[in-house]
């Protein structure tokens, strides 16, 4: 039976891939605390790429604008987010080996 | 795949009673899905859109988890050090694709433990392919091959999934998951062309024994499906359960011959008016065995989880403890300070 | 053709023992290591040791090879690894304790003990790496400073847990202060000056073991200080695995690890 108690808070982990470029938003983890927190996070989002630099933020730390706003919510500019060329990769070489 | 057990899930309440302003928020939702929209996670959703992801998503991340001890079976044992390299690279993978999952579920405001629990005493499902034994070095070549190559079909429409979290969390997938069924496929090309006779007996026994398990993962026929339309609608389910079983079917005869392995299935042959290769019947009394619990190894899998969960509780506990005192000695000293 | 592979003897000469010293403790370690693969305490750290134990296998096949290229018969790390016989591995007797899994007649180990051993040997491994940067031999110099980047890292993150672990709870702290017991007496082999030692370091191939000793002491008493543990007291005991002679730990560990190349004379994989 899990104890709510001894769960690890979560993270979410910023990587920077070259330097230059900004850090990018990649996913979330737990850990225990902030120096387990990068450590993991290099193990969790960086195998593949040389991260640079790896940022972690307590998710409960995130301040995050509300679209919960009615009349925002359905604004056409809302859209552009949705636009974004990265939401939209197709992983390469998947239907075929 | 992971929408298997969807489909035996029971229904769904839905509230009877809506106010005015939750039908419109409800019929506005279905015209950004609709327009191909991406939901966000702190964009308003319908409950039963909320529950049926976090659902599928955690089942999917369940999945991974699960998957990662048949494997695991035979680091160990592997051949070679190249081959120990490439197994625990790929092991490693799928319990990393198990935390993406998870990460993208409790974007939906659930947490990693509530749903570790809910595998752990038997209320979410996992893909029913793991509950299968890894006998021989070769299931692990042909686990690569079929198993995850069942899974990479299933996986690349999910990268079109409406909420967007599991969206990005399925690109990340994909990207990873060609090498698995590469590296799978390689192994066993190498005992095949390469090899001696008892590791070619070795590789034709493992396709004998995973060919239907592997046809299963695709769920149920689309006659018995349910829940499919709705998830349909929302961009959840994008390929009907047959059409991706016959997609793969199709794809993977090729590779069989290359390979020079037969299936275990009289009725596969090719037909020229379908333009697909007809096949015969699936046990759809095993597949209904083994997803509800009775499978050659059910109970082991889900048993080495929950073992694995309770005895590092001491670890997660200590890491808290631990961090709980440097915040308060960090407390102490800014106060002083 | 044979029923089983038959092994390979190699030829020892203090190079090759010295080299093979630092890659069977590599290897055995890894192996050890991918038992905690889909059975770690949390997900992020089943990952983490996983990492752990594909690089120390990296640096163990780099070894090998170069192993087999100094011994002179043209064997390869596969050969090296899967087809010799117990008496010519010479990995520390520490990593072939357990750490996760029972065997036939001996108790498991559990994380304390895992995390432990990992940060004595990352420890142990980084002086070596450090003193094998500037080896007479291009190659030996050559893996270490590619092995002395990834052995920093594990010392960091083991560390951190020890000190997680150490400081965490009772229960933490009872764990961690047993395996202590358990692993202390197997370090003094680490330390050990022998005829190979000596031989490798007259010729620059790289430091003799007992160099490494007290600036380990002081690196590893630092943070079994902070961890709130305290090391054991030395005893005569000496484990002799660098000598070929081993405990009864490792037959388990080879049995299972060379099986498939025992059973498949010729087989290509």
């Amino acid at each position: 039976m899990s104890d709510v108690k001894a769960e690890w808070p979560l993270w979410e982990v910023f990587v920077r891939p070259k330097a230059g470029l900004d850090h990018k938003h990649c996913g979330s983890l737990h850990a225990a605390d902030a120096a387990m927190a990068v450590q993991m996070a290099r193990e969790v989002y960086t195998r593949r790429q040389e991260g640079t630099s790896v940022w972690v933020v307590k998710s409960s730390d995130i301040t995050a604008s509300d679209p919960g706003d009615k009349d925002m919510y359905f604004d056409p500019m809302e859209d552009k987010v949705y636009r974004h060329p990265t939401f939209y990769e197709l992983p390469e070489a998947v239907n075929h080996m | 795949m992971y929408t298997q057990a969807m489909d035996t899930a029971p229904k769904e309440e839905r509230k009877a009673v809506r106010t005015a302003e939750e039908a419109q928020l409800e019929a506005r939702f279905e015209a950004r899905i609709d327009d191909g929209a991406f939901i966000e996670a702190k964009d308003w959703m319908p409950e039963h859109y909320r529950k049926t992801l976090v659902r599928q998503i955690s089942q999917h991340a369940h999945s991974e988890i699960v998957g990662m001890p048949p494997e695991g079976n035979w680091v160990t044992r592997a051949p070679t050090l190249k081959r120990k390299a490439i197994l625990l690279a790929k092991i490693q993978d799928e319990g990393g694709h198990g935390l993406y999952l998870y990460a993208a579920a409790e974007t939906l405001g659930v947490s990693r433990d509530q749903l570790l629990d809910a595998l752990h005493t038997g209320r979410a499902k996992y893909s029913s392919i793991f509950n299968y034994p890894t006998l021989t070095w070769a299931d692990i070549g042909v686990i690569g091959w079929l198993v995850d190559g069942a899974a990479i079909m299933n996986q690349v429409p999910l990268t079109r999934c409406s909420y967007a979290p599991y969206a990005r969390a399925m690109v990340r997938i994909c990207r990873e998951e060609s090498f698995h069924q590469r590296q799978g496929y390689d192994a066993l090309m190498v005992m095949m062309r390469d090899g001696t006779d008892a590791q070619r007996a070795l590789v034709q026994d493992a396709v004998n024994r995973w060919w239907w398990p592997s046809l299963m993962m695709f769920g149920p026929p689309d006659s018995e499906s349910t829940h499919s339309a709705q998830s349909a609608r929302w961009g959840i389910k994008r390929i009907s359960n047959d059409d991706l079983r016959q997609k793969f079917v199709d794809a993977t005869v090729e590779q069989a011959k290359v390979l020079g392995v037969t299936m275990p299935d009289p009725l596969l042959k090719w037909n020229d008016e379908r333009q697909r290769h007809d096949f015969g019947p699936i046990d759809w009394d095993e597949f209904w065995r083994v997803v509800g619990g009775h499978g050659p190894c059910n109970k082991e899998r889900l048993a080495a989880r929950v073992k694995a969960w309770d005895d590092g509780a001491w670890v997660r506990e200590a890491a808290m403890a631990h961090a709980d005192k440097q915040a308060r000695k960090q407390a102490v000293k800014e106060k002083a300070a | 053709m044979a029923a089983t592979a038959e092994s390979v003897r190699l030829k020892l000469t203090p190079p090759v023992q010295y080299v093979l010293r630092i890659a069977d403790t590599c290897l055995i370690h890894a192996q050890r290591l991918s038992e905690w693969c889909g059975h770690g305490p949390v997900l992020e750290e089943d990952i983490a040791l996983t990492n752990m134990a594909l690089d120390l296998i990296g640096q163990a096949r780099a070894l090998l090879t170069h192993a087999g290229q100094l011994e002179g018969q043209g064997m390869d790390e596969d050969q090296l690894a899967f087809l010799r016989d117990e008496r010519q591995f010479f990995n520390l007797t520490l990593v072939e304790l357990p750490m996760r899994r029972s065997s036939a007649h001996a108790p498991g180990g559990d994380f304390a003990d895992t995390t432990l051993r990992n940060f004595l040997l990352a420890t142990w491994l980084k002086q070596l790496w450090q003193g094998l940067l500037s080896s007479s031999d291009a190659q030996l110099a050559a893996i270490a400073a590619k092995a002395l980047k990834e052995v920093r890292y594990h010392q960091q993150h083991a560390g951190d847990w020890v000190v997680r672990l150490g400081d965490g709870t009772e229960e933490s702290a009872s764990r961690m202060a047993a395996a202590l017991e358990r692993a202390w007496p197997y370090t003094a082999e680490m330390f050990v000056a022998d005829a190979v030692d000596g031989t490798a370091a007259e010729q620059g191939l790289g430091p003799a073991r007992s160099a490494l000793r007290s600036a380990w002491l002081d690196e590893v008493g630092a943070v079994l200080e902070e961890a709130g543990l305290k090391p054991p007291a030395d005893t005569p005991f000496l484990s002799t695995g660098t000598k070929g002679v081993h405990s009864e730990h490792l037959g388990f560990i080879l049995a299972e690890m060379q099986s498939l190349q025992r059973q498949h004379p010729g087989g290509q994989w």
